[in-house]
C-alpha cells in the first residue's frame, strides 16, 4: 500500500550516488574544433569574394605546418632524452650521502626548477656559441640544437626532483632490509630501490613530457622554425587576412591537443594502476 | 643611494660587468616598471585563476551532465595545448574579431590591450589546472561532513561555501602553491605579445647595451627571488591556516 504524504522519510529511496566521473572523449572535441574552423570558413565563404576560403588556405598550408609540428616533436623527444639522462644523475646526486654532492645537486635542481622556461631558453640561445671548435674541428651549433639544450635544462631539474621524490617515497624498510642482507649501497640502489622507483616515476615523467611538448613552441620566440614560426610565416604570406587567424591558430591548438590528450589520459590510467592503496 | 649606483658605474668601467639598470636612471625605471608589470600580471592572474578554479570545481560537481561536460572540455582543452598558442589565439584571433574603440588621440585601438589578453589567457590556463586541484580537494572532504551539514539544513551553496571549500582549501594548498609558482613563471610568455614585463624590459636593455650575460643572470636571479617570495608567503599562509588535528 502507498502513503499519500510528502514527508521525506516516506519517499521511496533514491540512490544518491554521483554518476561516474565523465570526461569529454577525444572524438567529442575533434568535431567541435572542426565545427569552429568550418563554421568560420562558411561564414566567410558566404561573402562571395574571389579569395580562397580560409579552410582551403589552411589545407594548402597544412602539410608544411605538419612538418613543422614533427620538428616540434623531434625537439621534445631529444630534449626529454637529454634532460632525463642528466636529470637522473642529478637526482641520484641529491640522495647521495656526500654532503657537498647532495647540496650542490639540490641547488642546481632548485635553481633550474624555479626559473621560467622561456628565460632558460633565452639563456641557452644567447649564451651558447654558434659553433664550437675542439682541436681545430668546428662543430656548428644550429639554433634548434641550442633550443634542445635550453629546453632540457628545466626538464633536467624536474626529472631530478621526480627521481628524488620516488626514492624518498619508498618505505625505509626496503633500505634496512637490503642492509641486513649485506647489500652494498650501490647494489641496494641498483637492484632494489631504483627498479621499484621506475613504476612510481613513470606517470610524473610522462606528465613532464607533455608539458615539454607544449613548451617547444617557445622556440618560435627565439627563431627556430617550428610549427608556430611557420604559422606566422604562412599567415603573413597570405597577406595577413584577419579571418585566417582563428583557423590557423586553432589548427595548431588542435595538433597539440591531438598529441597531448592521449598522453594525459594514459598518464591518468597509469597513475590509477600504480596507485599505492593505503 | 647615489653612491651605491655610482659604484656599479665604476664596476662597469673597471671590470666590464655592465649592469646599466643600476646606474642608469632610464634603465632603472624600465626594469622597475617591468618588475611591477610582472608582479601585477601575476597577481591579476592568481586572483582570476583561483576564482575560475573555485567556480569550475563547483560546476563540475553539479548534477547536470552538460555542465560537467563543458567544464571537463574546458579543462582538457587548456591543459593539453601550449599556453603560448592559447595566448596567440586569444590575442591575434579573438582580439582582432572584437570591435575597435576610439582612443584618447582620436585613433583606433583594440578593445583590449596586450596586457588584458595576457591576463585573460593565463588566467584561463592556470584556472584549468586549479579546477582539477580544487576538485581533488573537494573529493578529499569526508562525505559524512557533507551529510552532517545536510542534516543541519544547510543549502547546497552554503555547504559548498561554508563547509566544503574551507576544508578543501587546506588540503589543496600545496598543489595550489605549485600551480601558482608555475603561473608566475608562465607570465614570461606575455613577452611574446609585447607586454612590458620583466623579460621584455630586460630584452630591451640587452638590445641597447649588448650585455646579454649580465641581464640573463639578473633575470634568473630575479625570478628566483620572485618565486622564493611567493613560496615563502604561501608556506606561511599554509601554516597559519592549519587546523589542529585536520590533515
Amino acid at each position: 500500500m502507498t502513503f499519500k504524504t510528502d514527508l521525506p522519510v516516506m519517499m521511496p529511496v533514491k540512490p544518491h550516488e554521483p554518476e561516474p566521473f565523465l570526461r569529454l572523449k577525444l572524438w567529442h572535441v575533434v568535431p567541435i574544433a572542426l565545427l569552429c574552423i568550418v563554421g568560420t570558413t562558411l561564414a566567410f565563404a558566404a561573402d562571395g569574394d574571389a579569395k580562397q576560403s580560409p579552410l582551403a588556405v589552411l589545407m594548402n598550408w597544412a602539410p608544411l605546418l605538419l612538418r613543422g609540428f614533427i620538428f616540434n616533436l623531434v625537439i621534445s623527444v631529444s630534449a626529454m632524452a637529454l634532460g632525463t639522462a642528466v636529470g637522473a644523475l642529478l637526482g641520484l646526486g641529491q640522495i647521495s650521502p656526500n654532503r657537498i654532492m647532495s647540496g650542490g645537486s639540490w641547488f642546481v635542481t632548485q635553481f633550474f626548477r624555479n626559473a621560467p622556461w622561456l628565460v632558460l631558453l633565452f639563456f641557452a640561445m644567447f649564451l651558447l656559441p654558434f659553433e664550437l671548435s675542439i682541436l681545430g674541428l668546428k662543430i656548428p651549433f644550429p639554433d634548434w640544437f641550442k633550443a634542445i639544450l635550453g629546453l632540457s635544462l628545466p626538464v633536467m631539474a624536474n626529472v631530478s626532483e621526480i627521481v628524488r621524490g620516488a626514492v624518498k617515497s619508498l618505505p625505509s624498510g626496503q633500505w634496512e632490509a637490503a642492509e641486513s642482507l649485506a647489500y652494498t649501497r650501490r647494489q641496494t640502489l641498483w637492484l632494489i630501490i631504483l627498479p621499484q622507483c621506475v613504476k612510481r616515476m613513470l606517470p610524473p615523467w610522462m606528465n613532464l613530457y607533455s608539458i615539454l611538448t607544449m613548451a617547444t613552441v617557445l622556440a618560435s620566440i627565439v627563431g627556430v622554425s617550428e610549427v608556430m614560426t611557420l604559422t606566422g610565416r604562412a599567415l603573413s604570406a597570405e597577406g595577413g587576412r584577419p579571418e585566417l587567424l582563428a583557423p590557423f591558430y586553432g589548427f595548431v591548438l588542435l595538433l597539440f591537443f591531438v598529441y597531448c590528450y592521449p598522453i594525459a589520459r594514459y598518464t591518468v590510467r597509469l597513475e590509477k594502476k600504480f596507485a599505492v592503496i593505503n | 643611494m647615489e653612491f651605491f649606483f655610482d659604484w656599479f658605474r665604476v664596476l662597469n668601467q673597471e671590470t666590464g660587468v655592465n649592469l646599466p639598470f643600476l646606474y642608469d636612471s632610464y634603465d632603472r625605471n624600465r626594469i622597475f616598471n617591468g618588475f611591477l608589470t610582472t608582479i601585477w600580471l601575476s597577481l591579476v592572474c592568481l586572483f582570476f585563476s583561483v576564482i575560475i578554479g573555485v567556480i569550475g570545481a563547483w560546476l563540475q560537481a553539479s548534477s547536470f551532465k552538460i555542465t560537467r561536460r563543458i567544464v571537463n572540455g574546458y579543462i582538457q582543452l587548456f591543459r593539453n595545448t601550449p599556453p603560448l598558442v592559447q595566448l596567440y589565439f586569444f590575442y591575434f584571433a579573438i582580439g582582432t574579431m572584437l570591435p575597435r574603440v576610439e582612443n584618447d588621440w582620436g585613433g583606433q585601438s583594440p578593445l583590449l590591450g596586450s596586457f588584458a589578453w595576457a591576463a585573460i589567457s593565463l588566467s584561463f590556463f592556470a584556472g584549468a589546472f586549479n579546477v582539477e586541484i580544487f576538485r581533488s580537494g573537494i573529493e578529499a572532504v569526508p562525505k559524512s561532513t557533507v551529510e552532517a551539514a545536510e542534516a543541519l539544513g544547510f543549502s547546497k551553496l552554503q555547504i559548498y561555501k561554508d563547509i566544503t571549500l574551507p576544508l578543501a582549501f587546506r588540503v589543496v594548498l600545496p598543489a595550489l602553491n605549485n600551480n601558482l609558482v608555475n603561473l608566475v613563471k608562465t607570465t614570461t610568455l606575455a613577452y611574446a605579445i609585447a607586454v612590458p614585463e620583466l623579460l621584455y624590459e630586460a630584452n630591451q636593455i640587452w638590445s641597447d647595451n649588448v650585455n646579454v650575460t649580465e641581464m640573463m643572470i639578473f633575470l634568473l636571479l630575479a625570478y628566483f627571488v620572485l618565486v622564493g617570495v611567493l613560496v615563502g608567503g604561501m608556506n606561511r599562509w599554509e601554516r597559519s591556516m592549519k587546523i589542529p588535528g585536520y590533515g
